[in-house]
């Protein structure tokens, strides 16, 4: 109304001449036309099947070994409490990096209360949080003395905490322990910003976290948690780290460890031979019907042994062009020269 | 409102406000506000909570402060929901203030109040019932007023009802003898007469009630009220008692409520979100069981991990609180941000109305208006439109506008070769100049006319002497020269007009004599007789002495009526006049025979001697003066015809023909008279010749309507069946802009019939029978009825009705139908403030529906369906988790992202699309009117589209989980270090998500604008800034529990596989969309499609004409008498009653004085009805001799 009063005279209130209030603004107005159409829709095809062939060649080239139940599930049996060893063999040289991975079948990590369960503000080592956690923690927040647990919640308490030796037999009956790196294994973000400890100058980790209690769970509280690196303890431990970050689905693998090339014979890799797993048994996974697993691979630049992103484009590609081509054939018969398109 | 019991009677003393307040009566303020300052927080958002969706929020943000079931955080619902309900309010409160603004404009018109004694200026709210006013020429009457006296003699007032009833005609009105004489402030200040009459009412024609004054009762009718909306015309001032003010008037009360308009969207909104409603409980069902299932066989042992809340006692109230859970998470499939979008496009859509430069009217100054901005859509769906006549078709202006004379026409321009030149407005007119006293408005292009004045070609001069002296004009000269003309109907003023152009002018008039100019010398005629016009004589003729002493009888009428009554010798000019006569009525004109004829002295004489005693005998006076009439009104001599255009508005046939090819029903309700009514149907080329059968349904019983409108059905429905071969073969053919071939009928109904027709026995029988005719034409309807007429189609055609007009009689229709259009730019406003949109030209109206209607509801649709898609593809996903998440109602996402999703990452782009989408260009729009059916059948946005989209939707999330699911699996980071964890499956999932439905929104964008452009793009960007934002190490620093997703989106988009993941889905999703389009368009495609495709077809080829082809006027025979007249008319003039002393410049009439005061008493009496229920003889005998004074 302001802008009506401005001006003044017989066509005061007519309305302005500008394309965008007359909504001729000047515009692009594609049509799905059979020359656009079809042409993309090859191109399509094309794009998807070649990215599919060459991600399908990189995962051939990649090696995973799957060590799972049947083998676990026989040793936790018989003896439930011990550390044992599992043979396995590798009958092809694992080129380059090989990773090391535990997995676990049926444990959800994704429920809602489950995942609701932790405390982001006292991981990140404020010193308020340490001592009075979020209630979400229920019920794992205080232990039975009303000492507040650090780190509290489910996600934390229920930490995987089976370790493994690889072990290898080499040729002339001599068993060499595989070097594995048991750090490196988080995101940086997770290790350096998202996780760290309460700071206190002066103080050792032990004396921060007096006053408060080791999840339910543990057998040895936070900051003892590594005892070869005394840098690798408290809420930035890589285990735990890796723990924290909760598993998209109820079938997982998280990274135990890295193979160390530094010495012979791993320089190249794991070697051909037999290996055997040595498992110290912690974890309890058949209360609810769990697996666990171990996984040995190698990655791409893709990430691990993924057939489905391969398969996946391949079938895709191949759709499009089976579509592509029977759109064509329609409107080969029926729509060519526009001639529906007549009034 | 206040309840009060019924008032029975209205007491009303003049000046007694004390005595008056008692009663309570409404006061004269107007109130369309709804709020004040105080009351619109608490009556706005009480208002806004009882909308469905926004209560369901409410429900939402309460289940979510439950801290067992809040799967979400409360602000994901509060934060959108503050959103919509501040800018609904926002809305609302300018809304209202317009209507404020309004109001007051109204109540704060000024106007004389007589206060103690003192003529005051009041604001019209301060009058009071009861008080008495002074109104002035061309004032708007401020309340109901019973007339009390006026500067006229004998109280007499002229009043223009066109706000009330669409007549401009002027009305008379005559105050009670008693009380005409009041006429100072001294005798008004006495007055205390008492009012008793009838309760308020909506009946604009009646009213009842009786004055006592002074010991006497008066009985009151409606001749002496002057009703709020009137305009006072040709009085210079009267006076008035207030009966009836404020919202208890005439005008008022006929108003209507004013009804809270949805539209069909609205309502198939609200249905499909409760079907969403039942759909998300179905959901909440399904995944509950599963939890319960879950719970009972795997959650149960994973207790060791993940133990039961406490007050979760066993696996089925886990379900029952998954139940409450999953509702919360799955509520975004009915986006609050929906709603507030919706009401955002149309907003936008009105404002791009209100900027239309094609539907701004320069000569007035007049822009389209959009008042109301919820019902654009329904623009696009108009089935029904119910138009007023004057003042909406046509202009009511009057024009002479061509003649035959003596067999030769004149009008028509013609160029050196004989050819028709067609009148512009660069056509050059005639000179009038050599006429001292022309009308310089009256513009004729034929000259010929003018050189046969000149030439003082004998039947020409005869033929505008005619016109110059038969009528009932009443002339005004203010200043010497300064003509103007009072006439009762419009078209005697264009005649007369005309008269006076060419020489003949009409200058003053006495009850005895009537004053010519002709070319220039004074000719003073003596009036002997006025036979006065009535419907049945559908003529009037005068009889007059020249001064040579010859009487003569000039005739006009309906050229059925003259022709019959012809001497035998014009034979051949009839002849020859008729034909010129089919050709006038061919051009839409409105036709009158003029034929004359010289009196033998002695035969007058004695015919005088009949005529003046039958105007005394009070029985059977009416049959015998017929009589008399028809005896003299024998043997006339033809002069020629006249021929007067009721001026259209501008392009008003051109627009009623392109909306009936969109399959748009035209029905004219207009209080006008038949014939004037079917006169202007066929010069709207509603009415044709060539239509099979026009059908007149004019009867005074109920059986007597049931037994024409049940004719008239078997008549069509008998035809029909020979003519349905036919049909078929044109239906097929409706893409061609031709008219069709099929049976066409009309339909005319009077006012009376249809009060018949509308009772619940008949009104099926009426609806079916209008419906099956192409035309519709009711007449002589009040506006109560106009409003029956659209209430009885809304009720039971499931159709979109549209009623436009201009006055006050048209605002009950304009309020009942959905969409309300009002004519701006007229003197009242009453249609405009009630209307939801106006504009100051009918042709707009075009436009209006088939360029911005059908645009909104393309656009509107289309935005509905992205929409639903759009929030089907979001929410489902989390169905899709649950059976992956042990049913648990863990989020896919993360809370920040549903928080923004549809109000920040795509809110915009989609609404670019809904408020600058175009299919086809606005002139292709107006060249193919058939694109309008789209919506009328209503195809683009239905329960079945819906559906589509809801299963497109759900289609895009299973996959948008599904493919990154399966590659997730098994996915680790280039590193090694995991990747397949919850937080970055989310971020990969809502990536690919967002690219998805911009895609979608790509694809479904017709029209790339800039803004389009930079919506698409720039929220795209926005996602991508705001997830690292919201994912940054500086966020996480300050809020380390709400930001927990710190480093995902880094971590997670820069590897490989993920972009991988995102492109497979795109891929996935799109192309299926895109192919179906493809198929679609190419194998069925829709008219759109073929428009488009000739509109790129054509932007390649460069530029062409695309003028709409030119609808031609088919030429009909018939005749007109279309005089907008009121008998009774001569009766006035000839008594002189309407004469002021000032005017009267005549010599005194030398005879029949003293017989005809008797007569005109009688006249008089019948006239204005004056029954004087107690001894009112001594009124009687007051103005019987003051009739007798007037002419000195």
């Amino acid at each position: 109304m302001a802008k009506e009063k401005a001006n003044s005279g017989p066509l005061a209130r007519r309305p302005d001449n500008s394309a965008f209030k007359q909504q001729r603004l000047p515009a692009w107005s594609p049509m799905l036309t059979a020359n656009t159409v079809l042409p993309f829709f090859y191109c399509m095809a094309v794009l998807c099947m070649l990215l599919g062939v060459w991600l399908l060649v990189t995962v051939q080239n990649t090696q995973e070994l799957k060590v799972s139940e049947p083998e676990f599930s026989q040793i936790y049996l018989t003896d439930a409490l011990c550390a044992s060893a599992l043979m396995i063999s590798i009958l092809f040289l694992s080129q380059g990096n090989v990773f090391f991975y535990y997995g676990l079948r049926n444990f959800h990590q994704n429920l809602r209360r489950y995942m609701d369960s932790r405390d982001d503000a006292q991981m990140v080592g404020r010193k308020k949080n340490l001592k009075s956690p979020s209630t979400y923690c229920e019920p794992f927040e205080k232990d039975e003395n009303g000492l507040p647990i650090a780190p509290c919640g489910a996600v934390a308490n229920s930490i995987f905490n089976d370790s493994f030796t690889l072990v290898y037999h080499g040729s002339k009956g001599s068993t060499i322990h595989v070097p594995l790196y048991r750090s490196g294994l988080t995101w940086y973000t997770d290790k350096n910003i998202k996780y760290r400890n309460p700071k206190v100058d002066n103080l050792t980790l032990a004396q921060v976290f007096e006053g408060t209690a080791k999840p339910l769970y543990w057998h040895k509280p936070v900051y003892e948690l590594d005892p070869h690196n005394p840098d690798n303890n408290g809420f930035i431990n890589e285990d735990l780290i890796v723990w924290m970050r909760e598993a998209a689905f109820p079938n997982f693998k998280k990274l135990y460890g890295i193979l160390n090339r530094v010495s012979e014979p791993f320089t190249e890799g794991l070697p051909v031979g037999n290996y055997s797993i040595e498992i110290s048994y912690n974890f309890p996974v058949q209360y609810f019907r769990g697996r666990k697993e171990v996984v040995l691979t190698t990655v791409t630049w893709f990430g691990g042994q993924n057939h489905f992103l391969p398969i996946a484009y391949l079938v895709t590609g191949g759709l499009i062009l089976l579509l592509a081509v029977i759109l064509t054939v329609i409107w080969w018969k029926f729509g060519k020269d526009g001639k529906n398109m007549k009034e | 409102m206040k309840v009060e019991p019924a008032e029975e009677e209205r007491h009303v003393k003049a000046n007694a406000r004390d005595y008056n307040d008692k009663f309570s009566y409404a006061d004269n303020y107007i109130k369309t506000s709804k709020y004040n300052i105080f009351t619109f927080l608490p009556i706005n958002l009480f208002e806004q909570l009882q909308r469905v969706a926004n209560a369901y929020f409410i429900v939402l943000l309460i289940l979510q402060l439950i801290p067992a079931i809040s799967s979400l955080s409360w602000f994901t619902t509060i934060v959108p929901l503050v959103f919509v309900l501040v800018i609904t309010a926002v809305k609302d409160a300018t809304d209202d203030y317009f209507r404020h603004k309004s109001d007051q404009q109204v109540n704060n018109r000024q106007s004389q109040v007589l206060i103690r004694g003192h003529l005051q200026d009041e604001k019209w709210m301060n009058i009071r019932v009861g008080d008495i006013i002074k109104l002035e020429n061309n004032q708007l009457v401020a309340a109901d007023i019973l007339l009390l006296s006026s500067s006229e003699p004998y109280g007499l007032c002229y009043i223009e009802t066109a706000e009330l009833d669409g007549e401009t005609n002027l009305k008379v009105r005559q105050a009670l003898t008693v009380t005409s004489d009041l006429g100072d402030i001294s005798k008004l200040t006495d007055f205390d007469g008492e009012v008793i009459c009838e309760p308020p009412n909506n009946k604009l024609d009646k009213f009842t009630g009786t004055l006592f004054w002074r010991d006497n009762k008066y009985s009151l009718d409606n001749e002496k009220m002057l009703l709020r909306g009137c305009v006072l015309r040709n009085t210079e001032w009267c006076f008035g008692m207030v009966i009836f003010a404020g919202l208890q008037t005439k005008l008022m009360q006929n108003c209507g409520r004013t009804k809270f308009k949805r539209t069909s969207i609205d309502k198939l909104m609200n249905t499909l979100v409760l079907w969403i409603f039942a759909f998300l409980i179905c959901m909440g069902i399904v995944l509950s069981v599963g939890n319960i299932i879950w719970e009972s066989w795997i959650g149960g042992n994973f207790q060791v991990y993940l133990p039961w809340d406490k007050i979760q006692s066993n696996a089925v109230f886990s379900g029952f609180l998954t139940f409450w859970s999953y509702i919360i998470i799955l509520n975004t499939v009915v986006p609050i941000s929906l709603y507030v979008s919706v009401e955002v496009l149309r907003l936008g859509h009105s404002y791009f109305i209100n900027w239309d430069r094609r539907m701004y009217y320069s000569q007035k100054d007049v822009a389209a208006e959009a008042r109301t901005t919820t019902l654009n859509e329904e623009l696009g769906q108009v089935e029904f439109i119910f138009s007023d006549k004057t003042g909406t078709l046509t202009q009511n202006i009057m024009v002479f506008n061509k003649c035959s004379i003596n067999g030769k026409t004149y009008g028509d321009v013609y160029d050196e070769f004989e050819q028709k030149v067609e009148i512009t407005e660069r056509t050059a007119c005639v000179d009038f100049s050599f006429n001292l006293l022309h009308d310089r408005r009256f513009k004729f292009y034929d000259s010929s006319l003018v050189d046969a004045v000149k030439l003082e070609d004998p039947s020409v001069q005869e033929f505008f002497r005619l016109l110059a002296l038969c009528h009932t004009v009443m002339p005004e000269e203010k200043s010497e020269g300064n003509l103007l003309y009072q006439a009762q109907s419009p078209d005697e003023g264009a005649l007369v007009t005309a008269a006076r152009n060419f020489g003949f002018v009409f200058r003053a008039r006495t009850p005895e004599t009537i004053t010519v100019y002709e070319m220039g010398r004074a000719v003073t005629y003596q009036l002997l007789a006025i036979l006065d016009f009535n419907n049945v004589r559908k003529r009037m003729s005068v009889i007059v002495r020249d001064p040579q002493g010859q009487t003569k009888l000039y005739s006009k009428g309906a050229d059925t009526i003259i022709f019959d009554r012809l001497d035998p010798s014009s034979e051949d000019l009839m002849c020859t006049t008729s034909e010129h006569l089919s050709e006038f009525a061919g051009e839409g004109l409105r036709t009158l025979a003029l034929a004359y004829k010289d009196l033998d002295a002695d035969y007058f004489d004695i015919w005088m001697k009949k005529f003046l005693f039958a105007s005394t005998v009070t029985e059977n006076r009416e049959s015998e003066l017929d009589i008399l009439y028809e005896e003299i009104e024998q043997g006339l001599k033809l002069l020629g015809a006249t021929a007067i255009e009721d001026k259209l508005q501008e392009g008003v046939p051109e627009t009623i023909a392109s909306l009936s090819l969109a399959d748009i029903k035209i029905w004219v309700l207009t209080g006008d008279k038949l014939e004037t009514a079917m006169n202007i149907g066929y010069s709207c080329n509603m009415l044709r010749d060539d239509m099979n059968e026009v059908f007149i349904i004019s009867a005074n019983t109920l059986s007597e309507v049931q037994q024409q409108l049940r004719s008239a059905k078997e008549h069509i429905l008998g035809l029909s069946r020979v003519s349905s071969a036919e049909k078929t073969d044109t239906f097929a053919d409706d893409f061609v802009f031709e008219e069709a071939i099929i049976a066409e009928y009309a339909l005319v109904i009077n006012g009376h019939s249809l009060a018949h027709a509308l009772e619940p026995q008949l009104e099926h029988m009426l609806l079916d029978l209008a419906c099956l005719c192409k035309t519709v034409i009711c007449c002589r309807v009040t506006p109560m009825q106009k409003a029956q007429v659209v209430e009885l189609v809304k009720r039971h055609k499931r159709a979109i009705t549209l009623a436009i007009g201009d006055g006050a009689n048209d605002v009950s229709m304009i309020k009942s139908a959905h969409i309300g259009v009002g004519i701006s730019g007229q003197e009242g406003m009453q249609a405009v403030l009630a209307s939801d949109y106006s504009f100051a030209q009918f042709r707009y109206l075009q436009r209006l529906l088939l360029v911005h209607g059908r645009w909104s509801y393309f656009r509107m649709c289309n935005f509905l369906c992205y929409f639903f898609y759009k929030n089907f593809a979001f929410t489902l996903v989390h169905f899709w988790f649950g059976f992956f998440c042990g049913f648990s109602a863990q989020t896919v996402y993360d809370q920040w992202f549903i928080t923004l999703f549809n109000i920040v990452y795509t809110s915009l782009p989609v609404l670019a699309m809904g408020l600058f989408d175009q299919d086809v260009s606005d002139q292709n729009s107006l060249r193919y009117p058939s694109l309008y059916k789209l919506g009328q059948q209503n195809l683009l946005f239905n329960k079945r589209q819906f559906f589509l989209c809801a299963l497109q939707g759900v289609g895009t999330s299973f996959l948008l989980y599904f493919i990154p699911y399966g590659a997730f699996s098994v996915i680790v980071k280039e590193d090694g270090s995991h990747l397949s964890d919850q937080q970055a499956f989310a971020v990969t999932i809502a990536t690919s998500l967002v690219i998805v439905v911009s895609v979608q929104i790509g694809l479904d964008t017709h029209y790339w604008t800039v803004v389009n452009h930079f919506f698409i793009w720039g929220s795209l960007a926005v996602y991508f800034a705001i997830l690292f934002a919201m994912q940054s190490d500086g966020i996480f620093g300050i809020f380390p529990s709400n930001f927990p997703f710190i480093g995902t989106a880094r971590n997670c988009l820069a590897e490989k596989s993920v972009w991988l993941v995102i492109l497979l889905t795109t891929v996935v999703c799109v192309m299926p969309g895109l192919a179906v389009c493809f198929l679609r368009a190419e194998l069925f495609p829709t008219l759109t499609d073929k428009v488009r495709y000739l509109q790129q077809a054509r932007k390649r080829e460069g530029p062409q004409e695309q003028n709409l082809r030119r609808v031609r006027r088919t030429s009909s025979r018939r005749s007109a008498y279309a005089f907008s007249h009121q008998q009774g008319y001569g009766e006035l003039i000839t008594s002189g009653k309407n004469m002021r002393i000032t005017t009267v410049t005549s010599a005194p009439s030398p005879e029949g004085v003293t017989q005809r005061s008797s007569w005109i008493d009688n006249m008089l009496k019948r006239k204005s009805e004056v029954a004087c229920i107690s001894d009112d003889s001594t009124g009687a005998s007051e103005s019987s001799s003051k009739t007798i004074q007037t002419p000195e």
